[in-house]
C-alpha cells in the first residue's frame, strides 16, 4: 500500500452504478478507489471505521452560487468548497453569475485555480453561454472549455432570444457539452417574486406563473429534439414541466435535469408570513408539483439532485420579501434534508437519493466520479444514517445563513468526505 | 332606596332653587338609570321635562395602560340645549374613590362651560382618593377594603338594591 | 421592551389574522368614537403622553390625513415622516429607519409602503405597536373596517351581505381588506373586473367572480368600487381608459337596470369619468364621504384598543366597578 493510503472498514458501501449496497470494505490509494471487497488488507494504511456509516460516491452538485469574485461578503471560492465538502460534496459546479462573470478564459482559469487552492470539494468552473451573460453573443465555448469549465450556463437568466439558444445548443455539439439552462419565458414571470396561485393573490405579492416555466422547457425540449444537442434543465420545479422532459427522453431526446432540495420539500404555503428565508428563484410552488417532482425524482425523469447554493449576506433578507434576493444555503442541508423528508418518508430510497447527488450529476456532466469502482476517483462520503441533529444556520461553514432550514430536526448527516482519497473534512466527534 | 332617590331629587330641586337650568348627566351604566329616576321624579313633582345626558367616562380615565380588563367604551350623549351655562348635576352610582367623578369633571369641561357643576350619588361609602365631595348623597355607608358595594337598578338588575359582597380575594 | 398588549396582540397588519369577534369588538368601539368628532372639542385625553410616527413611504393625502386626526382627537403626539426628502429616500433600509424610530422611544408606527409585507415586517422588528395604513397589494386593514363600519351603518348586519369589489383587485390592498373582513363576518363576497386585474386563486379564498360589470350589479347589495389607477394602462391591464368606463364604469344607467337600490362605496381618491360616473358618486346611495368620517372613528377605535383599551373579550360585559 502507497503513502497515505486509507481503508474505510465495514460500511453499509452503496454504489448505485455497480448495484453494491453491503457490508463492505473500501480502500483508497494514489487517488484513486483500489479496492471494494470484504476483509481487505489494512497493512500500511490508515484505517477508518465505518461500521455504523453509509460509504457512498461523494456528491456532485450541479449548480451553486459561490459568489467570487463580486461577492466576497457573501462566499468566496475557499469557503464555498469547505461548505460543499462538509455536506458531503466532492464536487460543485461554480455559476457564472460572478461580478464580473465568468465568461471568459481568464475568469474561468481564476475560478478554477482559486479552486484548487482551497484544497476542499472540487470546484468546477461553469462559463456562460453568452457574453457577461447578457444573451445577445456567444462566449468562446472551446476557449472556456480549454481553461477548465465543465458546462455552459446563463446561471438564473433564461436565454430569451429563442434563436441565440438554437445557436448555443449547435455550437456546443462539437464539444459535447450540455447546455444549462433556465427552462422559463423571463417576459410571463414577469416581476414576479412568488409562484403565483391563492398564496401570493392573498399577501398581494406578484406572482410567477408555473406556465412560464412549461413554456420555456417546451421550447428548449424542441430546441434539443431538432439540433440533437445537449440540454440540461436547472432548477425544474413544476410538475408539468417533469411531464415535459418525461416525454422528451422517452422519444430519445438529448435532455437532463435538476431538482433542488427545497422544492422537494417546501411549497409556496411555505412562503406565508412573507418568510424572505424562503423566498428562492424559481419560486416554490404546489403540493401538487412538489409531488411531481419526487415522482420525477424516484422515476428518473430527474437525473440529479442540486442546491442552487445561493448565499446571501445577513442583511440583504431583512427586507420586505419583494425587495429581498432570492437565494438558499444548501450544501449542508441537502442529503440531510432529503433522508429524512423523502427517504425516510417512504417518497425514495436512500439509494436512489444517493444516485441522483452522485452519479446523475456525473453523468449530466459526462465527467468521472459518481461511482465507487475500482479505478474510479477516490472521491468518498461517508454519512451517519441515524444522526439526529438540528439546523443552526449560525453554526454552517458557509459564510452565508440563509438557509431555508433554520430550526429544522433532520437525521442523517454527512461526517466525512475524500476528495482523490484525500479526507477533506471530517466532522468532530461532537 | 325609592325614598332616598325621591329625596335626592327633592334636594336637587332646592340646592339650585329649581329646575330652569337643570341638566342630570348620568354616568354610564348605572349612573344613566339613576338619573332617569331622577328626571322621572323631578318631572312628577315640578311638572316639568329634564334634559338629560350621559357620560362615559371611559376615554378620560387614568388607569388606560394598568392590566386588568377594560369596559368597552360606552356612549357619551349631550341634551339637546348643551350643558353652556347650566346647573349640571352628574349622578352616579357609589363614590369611592373619586376618580370617575374628576374623570367626569374633565370630560364635562371638554364638551362646554356648566355655570355650576353638582356631584349626586346614590351610596358614598368613603374611602376618597382625591379631594372630591358630594353634594347630594342617598346614602352614607362605612366599608372596609375588601367589602365591595354593588348598587342594582331595575333596568339591568331587576331591583333597585344596595348590595354589599364580599371582594374575591385578587 | 415590551409594552403590555391587549387582547389583539401588538399590532394591526391586517385584517386576516383577526377572529370575527375582535372585528366585531373594533366596530362597536368605532361607534362612541364618532361622537367625538362632532363634539365641539374634538378630543378625548385617553392617548395623552403616546408619541405616534406616521411614517409614509407612499404618498397618501386621505389616509395620513385621517390617521392624524384620529391620533389628535385621542391626544397623542404625533409624527409624520413623508417619503421624499427624508433619509428613506437617502437609501436607508426599512430596518434602520425602524431602528432609529425605536431609539426615540415612540410607542406606535403607522406604516404605509410599497412593498406588501412591510407592515408585518416592521412589526416583527421593533416592540412599539405597528398600524398597517398599506402595505403594497397587501392589506389596508383601516380601510377595510371603515368600509365594514359604513356597511354595517346601512344595513344594520354583515351576515348575508352581499358585497361586490369593482375594478383592479389585482394591485388592491383595499379589497383584500375588504375580503378578508366581510367573510370572517359571514357576507357574501364577489370580485368584478377584467381577468387581467382579477388575481389567480382568487376564488379559493371564497370569492365569487364575475367579469361583467351587469352581472355584478345584479348580484349585489353594494358594491366597493375601486380607484383604477391610471398607470394601468401603460402596464397593459386595460387599453384605454375610456375602455374600462365602457366595460366597466358603475354608470347610473347601470344601476337603474339592478333589481335593488345598490348602496356605493369607493375608498377614493375616485377617477370620475373612469371607474365610477360623477352621477353614481354624488348620487343618493354613494356613501363614500361616510366612509371618511368613519374612517377617523374606526382609526380611532385601533388606536385605542392597541393603546391598552381592549376589553377582555370574554369579559367585556362586566367590570363596572367605580374606579
Amino acid at each position: 500500500m502507497s503513502d497515505g493510503a486509507v481503508l474505510i472498514r465495514g460500511g453499509r458501501v452503496v454504489d448505485p452504478i455497480s448495484g453494491v449496497d453491503e457490508v463492505l470494505d473500501v480502500s483508497l490509494a494514489n487517488g484513486v478507489i483500489a479496492e471494494v471487497g470484504k476483509d481487505l488488507d489494512s497493512a500500511g494504511a490508515e484505517v477508518v471505521d465505518a461500521s455504523t456509516l453509509v460509504v457512498a460516491p461523494a456528491f456532485i452538485d450541479l449548480h451553486a452560487h459561490l459568489c467570487e469574485p463580486g461577492g466576497e461578503h457573501r462566499e468566496t471560492i475557499a469557503s464555498g468548497a469547505r461548505s460543499a465538502a462538509a455536506g458531503g460534496f466532492a464536487a460543485v459546479c461554480a455559476m457564472p453569475t460572478t461580478d464580473p462573470v465568468t465568461d471568459d478564459p481568464a475568469s474561468v482559469g481564476f475560478v478554477a485555480a482559486a479552486g484548487r487552492r482551497a484544497g476542499a470539494a472540487r470546484v468546477y468552473p461553469v462559463s456562460n453561454v453568452s457574453v457577461g451573460g447578457e444573451g445577445k453573443a456567444l462566449v468562446e465555448f472551446g476557449e472556456v472549455l480549454n481553461a477548465g469549465a465543465v458546462a455552459l450556463s446563463d446561471g438564473g437568466r433564461s436565454i430569451r432570444s429563442t434563436a441565440l439558444l438554437r445557436l448555443a445548443i449547435e455550437y456546443a455539439q462539437t464539444f459535447d457539452v450540455p447546455i444549462m439552462t433556465h427552462g422559463e419565458d423571463a417576459d410571463l414571470a414577469g416581476a414576479g417574486v412568488m409562484h403565483e396561485g391563492v398564496v401570493s393573490t392573498r399577501l398581494g405579492l406578484p406572482g410567477n406563473p408555473g406556465v412560464a416555466e412549461t413554456i420555456g422547457i417546451a421550447r428548449n425540449v424542441a430546441l434539443a429534439e431538432m439540433t440533437g444537442g445537449r440540454v440540461h434543465f436547472q432548477r425544474v420545479t413544476t410538475a408539468r414541466g417533469v411531464d415535459l422532459i418525461r416525454q422528451a427522453k422517452a422519444r430519445g431526446v438529448r435532455v437532463t435535469a435538476e431538482v433542488t432540495p427545497h422544492h422537494l420539500v417546501l411549497t409556496h404555503e411555505d412562503v406565508e408570513g412573507f418568510r424572505t428565508d424562503r423566498k428562492v428563484d424559481p419560486p416554490l410552488r404546489t403540493r401538487a408539483d412538489m409531488e411531481g417532482l419526487r415522482e420525477g425524482l424516484a422515476d428518473g425523469t430527474i437525473d440529479a439532485v442540486a442546491t442552487d447554493h445561493a448565499p446571501r449576506h445577513y442583511d440583504e433578507k431583512e427586507a420586505a420579501f419583494a425587495d429581498a434576493p432570492s437565494g438558499v444555503v444548501g450544501f449542508e442541508t441537502a442529503f440531510a434534508v432529503l433522508h429524512t423528508r423523502l427517504v425516510l418518508e417512504g417518497a425514495i430510497n436512500l439509494v436512489t437519493l444517493i444516485e441522483r447527488l452522485s452519479a446523475g450529476p456525473a453523468r449530466v456532466l459526462g465527467i468521472e466520479g459518481g461511482r465507487l469502482s475500482a479505478g474510479a476517483p477516490a472521491d468518498v462520503v461517508l454519512i451517519d444514517p441515524n444522526e439526529e441533529w438540528t439546523v443552526d444556520p449560525a453554526t454552517r461553514l458557509s459564510k452565508s445563513r440563509n438557509t431555508a432550514f433554520g430550526g429544522w430536526t433532520l437525521r442523517g448527516r454527512t461526517v466525512g468526505t475524500y476528495v482523490d482519497g484525500r479526507c477533506v473534512w471530517q466532522r468532530s466527534p461532537a | 332606596m325609592r325614598r332616598a332617590v325621591d329625596r335626592m331629587s327633592r334636594e336637587i330641586v332646592e340646592r339650585l332653587g329649581g329646575t330652569d337650568q337643570l341638566v342630570l348627566m348620568g354616568i354610564q351604566r348605572r349612573g344613566v338609570h339613576l338619573a332617569e329616576m331622577i328626571a322621572a321624579a323631578i318631572g312628577e313633582a315640578e311638572d316639568v321635562s329634564v334634559p338629560r345626558g350621559t357620560l362615559d367616562i371611559t376615554l378620560y380615565r387614568d388607569d388606560l395602560m394598568a392590566v386588568g380588563p377594560k369596559p368597552v367604551v360606552g356612549e357619551s350623549k349631550l341634551p339637546p340645549e348643551g350643558v353652556d351655562e347650566r346647573a349640571v348635576v352628574i349622578v352616579d352610582d357609589v363614590l369611592y374613590t373619586g376618580r370617575t367623578a374628576r374623570a367626569a369633571l374633565n370630560e364635562l369641561m371638554d364638551w362646554g362651560r356648566p355655570a355650576r357643576i353638582l356631584l349626586c350619588v346614590l351610596v358614598d361609602r368613603g374611602s376618597r382618593e382625591l379631594p372630591i365631595q358630594p353634594d347630594i348623597v342617598g346614602r352614607e355607608l362605612s366599608v372596609l377594603g375588601h367589602q365591595r358595594i354593588d348598587v342594582h337598578v331595575p333596568e339591568l338588575d331587576g331591583e333597585l338594591a344596595v348590595v354589599l359582597e364580599e371582594r374575591e380575594a385578587t | 421592551m415590551t409594552r403590555p398588549t391587549s387582547g389583539f396582540g401588538k399590532d394591526l397588519v391586517g385584517l386576516e389574522p383577526l377572529t370575527a369577534q375582535q372585528i366585531r369588538v373594533i366596530l362597536d368601539t368605532a361607534e362612541p368614537f364618532k361622537e367625538i368628532s362632532e363634539r365641539r372639542i374634538k378630543k378625548v385625553p385617553v392617548l395623552r403622553g403616546k408619541t405616534i410616527v406616521n411614517l409614509f413611504f407612499e404618498a397618501s393625502t386621505r389616509t395620513r390625513v385621517s390617521f392624524e386626526f384620529a391620533e389628535k382627537r385621542l391626544s397623542a403626539d404625533t409624527v409624520n415622516i413623508g417619503a421624499s426628502g427624508s433619509s428613506v429616500q437617502k437609501g436607508e433600509t426599512l430596518v434602520d429607519t425602524a431602528r432609529n424610530l425605536e431609539a426615540m422611544r415612540i410607542d406606535m408606527v403607522v406604516i404605509r409602503h410599497w412593498a406588501s409585507g412591510a407592515a408585518a415586517f416592521l412589526a416583527e422588528r421593533i416592540p412599539s405597536h405597528v398600524i398597517n395604513a398599506g402595505d403594497g397589494a397587501h392589506e389596508h386593514p383601516t380601510q377595510g373596517l371603515l368600509d365594514i363600519l359604513t356597511l354595517r351603518d346601512h344595513f344594520g348586519d354583515i351576515e348575508g351581505l352581499k358585497v361586490c369589489i369593482v375594478g383592479d383587485v389585482l394591485h388592491s390592498r383595499v379589497a383584500r381588506s375588504n375580503i378578508f373582513g366581510l367573510l370572517k363576518l359571514g357576507a357574501e363576497v364577489a370580485v368584478c373586473g377584467p381577468r387581467t386585474l382579477i388575481p389567480r386563486g382568487i376564488e379559493e379564498l371564497g370569492v365569487e367572480v364575475f367579469t361583467r360589470v351587469e352581472d355584478a350589479i345584479e348580484w349585489s347589495d353594494a358594491l366597493n368600487i375601486l380607484r383604477l389607477q391610471l398607470e394601468r394602462m401603460k402596464g397593459g391591464f386595460v387599453p384605454t381608459l375610456r375602455e374600462y368606463n365602457r366595460v366597466y364604469g358603475v354608470t347610473l344607467p347601470r344601476l337603474e337596470a339592478a333589481p335593488r337600490e345598490l348602496l356605493i362605496l369607493h375608498p377614493g381618491p375616485m377617477n370620475r369619468g373612469v371607474e365610477i360616473d360623477s352621477d353614481v358618486a354624488d348620487g343618493p346611495h354613494s356613501v363614500i364621504l361616510q366612509q371618511v368620517t368613519n374612517g377617523v372613528a374606526v382609526r380611532m377605535a385601533v388606536l385605542y384598543l392597541l393603546a391598552g383599551g381592549a376589553p377582555d373579550l370574554a369579559e367585556s360585559a362586566k367590570s363596572e366597578e367605580d374606579v
